[in-house]
């Protein structure tokens, strides 16, 4: 099928970038995933304007592009609230809108979280390159939106005013606690230090980004061995170098490192921490792998019904 | 095989093997990664090899942390030869010194050596890449000389061209793409470790595989580059090398 152009960037916003859900299986070759920073609001967005959960969107950071639609086309904005708006005129998030061609798109003040996503029924033309869509920057694979270019989609007239539960959309908080599951690199710490992380409050530091979350706080994180083999580093796993000041691991992380990690944020709890703001409040409390587990799995299940429910609606 | 199961997360299982890190070891997680690979096991997403760990990836959805690590624990008992394994060999062609191998001097100097002996003892080994990793298509290569081991800079440059030939402790690596990076730079290879447009071959190495480095001259690396580009240039590979 042929892609036809949807969008006019007219400013591009200070970090936009299309995202799916990341490269699988060439982490052994040291490309990173990649991928959408919060997967809960990206996948969300998909399903509300009826594509497959997996389908390449517009990530957008803090402040939105403005972009002129080139076609009738149906979206969803979800995630961080950044005051949509169609000609000037306000429009929901986490629900389905029409705009039609000549419209224009933009976003306002911000008011919680930190990334947005744009999803458009149809899904965009974006090159495939490892089996993702997704933009890698520091690997040579696409780049932040650019002024004045052309966006090609696969424009599909879709049901306006589709909308999540008020009980699914999450809130974003500035203060938060996430679990932990420990290790893997326990020897690296001692007992009481582990004990200790689990009391501190850490301050999200300015120079956070897709690729990790810089946390500070006054007192350091003991290691007691700094010298481990580089192995694989997961997705919110919680890395201390030697100055005791930790870095959660996120989605343009490379794929493997030589710190030692003291836990790993478990995958439900991630997309809180992809809409943290710098100067924001975080502390970690204990978890099992088969609780957080649990946990994955009503959310999967969640995921899939709402899927079924969008795909039974009639589709204007 | 003797490894401990441990969690990552809720998405991943490290598997870490009570072994020294060796050549021997990085073949025995070479074909476990095979045995893994055959469970068939849907729930598994992908398997990262490293030194002495192989982390896996799945969605617990379909198989739970326990589901998984009680199978992966049948496999404890494999019989793991290392003959089932062959290697290859990449011949890599390097311009040591002067504008692109800034700390030349600086590792010489540090072990009390000539600039001319580190170039002849970088040359000797056949390195043996451990792992990819930090950058899209980055060999760890073990094997370095220990005359040659030197800490990683104090400060990292804020830059480093792709090529670029470093030595970090008892390690050595390329360059696949410019980078920040802490590796003292001793010279710089023409070749492309990294080529996302390749399609099928867009990483020169795997893990497993032997590189040999070979001093070139300015004007032989400038030949080179302009093969490359005309793709006329055939880097030499040998397809099985027993070390």
């Amino acid at each position: 099928m042929d892609s036809s152009p949807i969008f006019q960037v007219i400013k591009p916003g200070i970090y936009t970038t299309f995202q799916d859900m990341g490269r699988i299986g060439f982490q052994k070759y040291g490309l990173p995933v990649a991928g959408a920073m919060d997967l809960y609001a990206f996948q969300i967005g998909n399903i509300l304007v009826g594509n497959t959960r997996n389908t390449v969107s517009l990530e957008v950071t803090l402040i939105g592009p403005k972009l002129q639609a080139m076609a009738e086309i149906t979206v969803a904005i979800t995630g961080a609230n950044l005051e949509p708006e169609v000609n000037g005129q306000s429009r929901p998030m986490w629900s389905t809108f029409r705009l039609e061609k000549g419209d224009v798109l933009s976003f306002g003040k911000y008011h919680s979280g930190v990334r947005a996503y744009i999803s458009v029924a149809g899904g965009f033309d974006v090159p495939v390159l490892f089996q993702s869509q997704s933009t890698d920057i520091r690997s040579g694979i696409g780049q932040t939106l650019d002024k004045y270019s052309t966006l090609n989609g696969f424009p599909k007239s879709e049901k306006k005013g589709v909308g999540l539960s008020k009980h699914l959309i999450p809130t974003y908080a500035t203060s938060i606690e996430v679990a932990v599951i420990e290790g893997p690199h326990m020897s690296s710490f001692k007992s009481n230090e582990r004990k200790e992380f689990f009391n501190k409050t850490f301050l999200v530091e300015p120079n956070s980004n897709r690729m990790g979350y810089r946390l500070s706080n006054s007192k350091k994180v003991g290691t007691i061995k700094q010298d481990i083999w580089s192995d694989a580093i997961p997705f919110g796993g919680i890395q201390v170098p030697p100055n005791g000041q930790p870095i959660i691991l996120m989605a343009d992380r490379q794929p493997t490192g030589g710190y030692p990690r003291i836990g790993t944020v478990i995958s439900t709890d991630l997309p809180k921490i992809a809409q943290l703001p710098p100067k924001s409040e975080v502390s970690f409390y204990p978890i099992s792998v088969e609780e957080a587990q649990e946990r994955v799995i009503r959310l999967e299940r969640e995921l899939v019904t709402l899927g079924m429910i969008r795909k039974h609606m009639p589709s204007r | 095989m003797n490894f401990t199961i441990d969690p990552v997360g809720d998405t991943g299982i490290r598997i870490s093997f009570n072994e020294n890190v060796s050549s021997k070891l990085i073949y025995k997680i070479k074909m476990f990664c095979n045995y893994l690979e055959n469970m068939g096991n849907d729930a598994i997403i992908e398997l990262v090899p490293a030194f002495d760990s192989i982390t896996l990836y799945y969605k617990p959805y379909v198989s739970t942390y326990k589901q998984l690590s009680t199978q992966i624990k049948q496999l404890e008992d494999i019989p793991l030869h290392k003959e089932n394994v062959i290697s290859r060999r990449l011949t890599i062609p390097v311009l040591y010194g002067g504008e692109w191998g800034p700390d030349l001097e600086r590792v010489a100097n540090q072990n009390a050596l000539t600039v001319s002996k580190v170039i002849e003892l970088h040359q000797k080994p056949n390195y043996l890449v451990y792992m990819l990793g930090f950058l899209p298509g980055f060999p760890y290569l073990g094997g370095l000389e220990q005359r040659l081991a030197t800490p990683r800079l104090d400060k990292p440059r804020d830059r480093t061209p792709p090529g670029s030939i470093g030595i970090a402790y008892e390690q050595t690596g390329i360059y696949p793409l410019e980078s920040p990076g802490g590796w003292n730079i001793i010279g710089k290879t023409p070749i492309t470790l990294f080529d996302i447009y390749n399609k099928g071959d867009e990483f020169l190495f795997r893990a497993g595989d032997y590189v040999k480095f070979e001093e070139v001259t300015a004007k032989k690396f400038s030949s080179i580059e302009e093969k490359i580009v005309e793709k006329t240039y055939k880097l030499k590979i040998e397809e099985e090398f027993y070390e």
